[in-house]
């Protein structure tokens, strides 16, 4: 047996009782074609970064699981169905994690923050973009500044084979 | 590093570079590194431009081979809608 983490997002207008009934529904075809669910993750109604089958917002949900690989085809094939799930990935892992994922971490550090700035904070030491402002505000003069700067030619030059020379 | 010297000597001499700037060390290696992770948005936000590209590691300094992680967790991100593919 492999080890897989699966997500898959529900609907938005599902109810969350309904998002755990079809955890479980998913769950008990992996236990019937022989495999095993650890972890089971509801990450609740998060904003989706882009329109999805045309919902803005979508139920999370991670599942770990220790199955065959023909238990995981059939729980695809039945997410596929579902006309409830809108999208869904299963990534095949070498080890299951334990504990909360980054998932939830950030979610719980987030809540006693700012909720605002929540995913936008950090940047790179020195040279990463600039902060964003606001999502989906009005982008201004920002539009072209895409690649930003690339930095001078002459700090790579040794890496390949010394164009100085 | 070796090879970068040399090149600065062929170049000008003893003189420093004027844009000499210190190579960084890649932030995905080296201990208490943070783990690529596709569930990991924050972490996967700051590869990415203001328009949703994935940075080049020219400008972030990630290694080859994490580079190549990092695009894979982006990617994977992105289909799951925790990313956007591309930004206005």
């Amino acid at each position: 047996m492999a080890f897989y983490e699966s997500v898959f997002i529900a609907r938005q207008d599902v109810s969350t009782q309904q998002v755990e009934a079809l955890t479980e529904s998913f769950a008990q075809i992996v236990v019937a074609q022989g495999g095993k669910v650890g972890k089971r993750e509801y990450w609740g109604l998060r904003n989706l970064a882009y329109k999805v089958k045309k919902n803005r917002k979508g139920h999370y949900t991670l599942m770990n699981l220790d199955a065959p690989p023909a238990a995981v085809l059939e729980m695809e094939r039945n997410m596929r169905i579902n006309e409830d799930v809108i999208r869904f990935l299963t990534v095949r892992v070498e080890a299951l994690e334990e504990g909360p994922s980054a998932m939830m971490q950030a979610r719980a550090s987030r809540d006693e923050r700012d909720r605002e700035r929540g995913d936008f904070g950090g940047g790179f030491r020195d040279r990463g973009d600039r902060p964003r402002r606001d999502f989906g505000g009005d982008g201004g003069g920002y539009r072209d500044r895409d690649r930003g700067e690339r930095p001078p030619r002459r700090d790579e030059g040794a890496n390949f084979g010394g164009t100085e020379a | 590093m070796d090879g970068d010297r040399k090149a600065v000597q062929a170049a000008g001499g003893q003189t420093r570079r004027p844009f000499f700037r210190r190579r960084k060390s890649c932030p995905f290696s080296g201990k208490n590194a943070p783990k690529i992770d596709y569930k990991d948005t924050r972490l996967l936000s700051r590869f990415v431009s203001e328009r949703g590209k994935i940075v080049p590691s020219r400008i972030t300094a990630v290694s080859a081979k994490k580079q190549r992680e990092l695009a894979q967790a982006i990617k994977r991100a992105r289909n799951l809608a925790l990313l956007p593919y591309v930004l206005q």
